[in-house]
C-alpha cells in the first residue's frame, strides 16, 4: 500500500504534478480513505463489545427480583454464582454436551474431510452436498425436523426426549463445520512433503500419522474449538430437542422473561474470559514455535 | 462480474489433490460411512419425517394427535395465515444482512489490509464477544436499546426519534439480528480480502483509478466469494431466528421462526402447520440461496 508520509499538500503539486506522482489531492483522499477504514474498525469493535460490558457490568447489580435497571454495586454473585438454583446444573449439563459433542463431530468430520481432500469416488459431489445443506438449513427447520423424529418415530425405539437427545443434534450441526475448516487445512497442505514421506518407504497409515496429522492438527483444533463454541451457545434447536432438561442458554432464556439472574451474569462472562484467554494463549503458543523453527 | 473475481479462487485447491486422488474409493467410503451415517440419521431422516407431519391431520377432539394424511390444506394455512410473518422474517433478515454488510466491510479491510502485527489481536476481538452467550448478549441490548437508557436518552435530544422508542419495535428486532450475526459477515469477507494481493489494488491506483474506482473494480470483486459466504451466512439464520424478535420485538407481528416455535411447542395440535410452514421456509431459503450462488457463485463455495 502507499506509503502515509504526510506531505503538505500544495495547489502546484496536485495542478502541475508530474504524472509518476499522486496529486496531492488524491493522497489527502487516500489518507483520508485509510483512516476511514480504521476509524471504523476501531467503531465496531467497540460496537461488538458493548453488550459484552453490560453483562459485566450487571453481574455486579445489587438486584431485587429482576436484573433489569441498575440498583447498586456488590460482589455477592461473584461469591457464589451457583447461589442461584438451575443455574449450574445447566452450566455442566451444556458443559457435557458440549464436549461429547465436540469429540464425536471432530472425529467424524476429520474423516469425513480426509476423504473429500485425498480420494475421488463416486457420490462425492453428493456428499458434498449432504454437507452443505445442513449449513444452509435455518436451525429452526432443523429442530422442529429433530423433534417430529424424535416425538413421531425414535421414542417407538426407547429414546424420549434429554441430554442424549441434545448430543444426537448438536453432532449433526457441528459435524458440517468441522468437515468444512478441516478441508481448507488439508487443501493448503502441499501434496509433495506426503509423496516425500512415500518415497522414503513411508507406509500410508505411518505416512498419516507422523505426517499429514501433526500438519492439519491446527486445523483440528480449530475445528473442535468452533464445534464446542457452537454446540455450548445453541439455543434453538436445544429448545426443541431437550424435553425437561436444562442447559445453560435455555435456562438463560427460560429467565429473560423475568429478568437474568446477575448469576447467569457471572457464569457468561466467566466463559468469555477463559476463552479468550485460551485463543490469546494458543497464539502465544504457535507464534514461540514458529520463532524456535526460524531461529 | 468482472474476471479480477477469479483471482482470488484458491490455486492450492485445484491442485493439491494429493497423490492418492485417485486411490481406491472403498478407503474413502469407510471414512466417509459414520459422518454420512449421521447424517443421514439425524439430518435427512428427521427432514423426511418433517416433510410427512406437514401433511397429517388432527383427529378431532384429540390435540397432539394427529395421523397419517395428505393434507395440503396445511401448507395452504402456512401461506395464507402466515404471509405477512414470511415477509416480515425476509424483510428483517434482508435488512439485517445488508447493514452488517455495511459494518463489516470497513472492518474486514482494515483487518486485512492495515492491521499489520494487530492482525490477531483483531480477529481475536472479532470472535471474543461471541463467547459470551448470545442470549445474554441480546438481552444486553434490551437494556441498552430501553426506553430510559442512554441511546434512546441521546436520540430523543438530537429530535432523532420521532417515535420516543426503540426497544420492541422491529428497528429494536433489525438492530439485534445485525448484531448477533455479524462475524458470519466479517470472516469470510476478511479471509477472502487477505488472499487478496495487495499489489493488484495497488496497480489500480497506479492505472489512475481514484480510491473509489480502484475499491468499486478491483477490491470489491476481489472479495466477492467472501461477500457471497457472508451474506447466506447472517441471512439463512437471522430469517430463522425468534430470539432477537421474543426479546426485542413487539408483542404483536412477529416473525416466522416465532410461529413455528410457538405452533410446536405451546400451542396443543400446532406440528401440522408449523410443519409446513417449516419445510416453507427451508425451501424458500434453498430455492434464494440456489439462484443467489448462481447469479453471483463461484464454483466451490463450501
Amino acid at each position: 500500500m502507499a506509503a502515509m508520509t504526510p506531505t503538505t499538500p500544495t495547489s502546484s503539486t496536485a495542478a502541475s504534478g508530474p504524472a509518476q506522482r499522486p496529486s496531492a489531492a488524491r493522497r489527502a483522499r487516500l489518507w483520508l480513505a485509510n483512516h476511514f477504514a480504521v476509524i471504523a474498525a476501531i467503531l465496531v469493535l467497540l460496537y461488538l463489545f458493548l453488550p459484552v460490558a453490560y453483562t459485566f457490568a450487571f453481574s455486579f447489580n445489587d438486584h431485587g427480583r429482576s436484573n433489569i435497571v441498575w440498583q447498586g454495586f456488590t460482589w455477592e454473585h461473584w461469591q457464589d454464582p451457583c447461589g442461584v438454583p438451575g443455574v449450574c446444573e445447566s452450566l455442566v449439563t451444556s458443559l457435557q454436551v458440549g464436549v461429547i459433542s465436540t469429540v464425536v463431530a471432530t472425529v467424524l468430520g476429520t474423516l469425513m474431510a480426509l476423504a473429500m481432500v485425498r480420494y475421488r469416488f463416486r457420490g462425492r459431489s453428493a456428499s458434498n452436498l449432504l454437507i452443505f445443506v445442513p449449513m444452509a438449513t435455518p436451525e429452526i427447520v432443523m429442530g422442529a425436523a429433530l423433534l417430529t423424529i424424535f416425538v413421531q418415530g425414535f421414542s417407538n425405539i426407547g429414546i424420549s426426549l434429554g441430554f442424549g437427545t441434545i448430543v444426537f443434534a448438536h453432532i449433526m450441526f457441528c459435524l458440517s463445520f468441522v468437515v468444512v475448516t478441516v478441508k481448507a487445512r488439508l487443501q493448503s497442505l502441499d501434496p509433495r512433503i506426503e509423496e516425500a514421506a512415500q518415497d522414503l518407504y513411508a507406509g500410508p497409515l505411518q505416512t498419516f500419522w507422523s505426517v499429514t496429522f501433526p500438519l492439519i492438527l491446527p486445523g483440528i483444533a480449530g475445528a473442535a474449538m468452533l464445534a464446542f463454541s457452537l454446540s455450548f451457545d445453541d439455543f434453538i434447536i436445544t429448545n426443541f430437542v431437550s424435553g425437561n432438561e436444562s442447559t445453560f442458554p435455555k435456562f438463560v432464556y427460560v429467565a429473560s422473561r423475568r429478568g437474568i439472574p446477575a448469576e447467569a451474569n457471572v457464569i457468561g462472562f466467566s466463559m468469555f474470559v477463559i476463552a479468550v484467554l485460551l485463543v490469546v494463549g494458543a497464539q502465544v503458543v504457535s507464534s514461540m514455535r514458529a520463532s524456535r523453527y526460524k531461529s | 462480474m468482472s474476471a479480477l473475481a477469479h483471482v482470488t479462487t484458491d490455486p492450492a485447491a485445484s491442485t493439491a489433490q494429493g497423490p492418492r486422488a485417485t486411490g481406491r474409493s472403498r478407503t474413502a467410503y469407510l471414512l466417509l460411512l459414520p459422518g454420512v451415517l449421521w447424517l443421514g440419521v439425524f439430518f435427512l431422516l428427521p427432514l423426511v419425517q418433517l416433510a410427512a407431519v406437514s401433511l397429517q391431520s388432527r383427529y378431532p377432539g384429540f390435540p397432539g394427535y394427529y395421523y397419517p394424511d395428505l393434507n395440503f390444506a396445511n401448507y395452504a394455512a402456512a401461506l395464507t395465515d402466515y404471509a405477512p410473518h414470511f415477509a416480515r422474517s425476509f424483510l428483517y433478515a434482508g435488512l439485517a444482512t445488508l447493514l452488517a454488510f455495511l459494518i463489516s466491510y470497513p472492518l474486514a479491510y482494515a483487518m486485512a489490509f492495515k492491521a499489520g502485527r494487530w492482525r490477531n489481536l483483531m480477529l481475536i476481538c472479532v470472535i471474543a464477544p461471541f463467547f459470551t452467550s448470545f442470549i445474554l448478549r441480546t438481552f444486553a441490548w434490551s437494556q441498552i436499546l430501553a426506553d430510559e437508557g442512554w441511546v434512546v436518552g441521546v436520540l430523543s435530544f438530537l429530535n432523532l426519534l420521532p417515535g420516543g422508542s426503540i426497544i420492541n419495535t422491529p428497528v429494536a428486532v433489525v438492530a439485534g439480528l445485525t448484531y448477533n450475526f455479524l462475524p458470519f459477515m466479517v470472516l469470510p469477507i476478511y479471509a477472502s480480502l487477505e488472499r487478496a494481493d495487495p499489489r493488484v489494488i495497488e496497480a489500480g491506483g497506479d492505472l489512475y483509478a481514484n480510491g473509489f474506482t480502484t475499491f468499486r473494480t478491483v477490491t470489491l470483486p476481489m472479495s466477492m466469494p467472501g461477500v457471497l459466504a457472508g451474506t447466506l451466512l447472517t441471512f439463512i439464520p437471522a430469517a430463522g431466528d425468534f430470539v432477537n424478535m421474543e426479546l426485542l420485538g413487539p408483542q404483536r407481528g412477529k416473525m416466522v421462526g416465532n410461529v413455528i416455535n410457538d405452533q410446536f411447542l405451546a400451542v396443543p395440535g400446532g406440528y401440522p402447520v408449523a410443519a409446513a410452514l417449516s419445510f416453507t421456509l427451508m425451501a424458500a431459503i434453498l430455492a434464494m440461496v440456489f439462484l443467489y450462488v448462481r447469479r453471483f457463485g463461484t464454483e466451490e463455495l463450501v
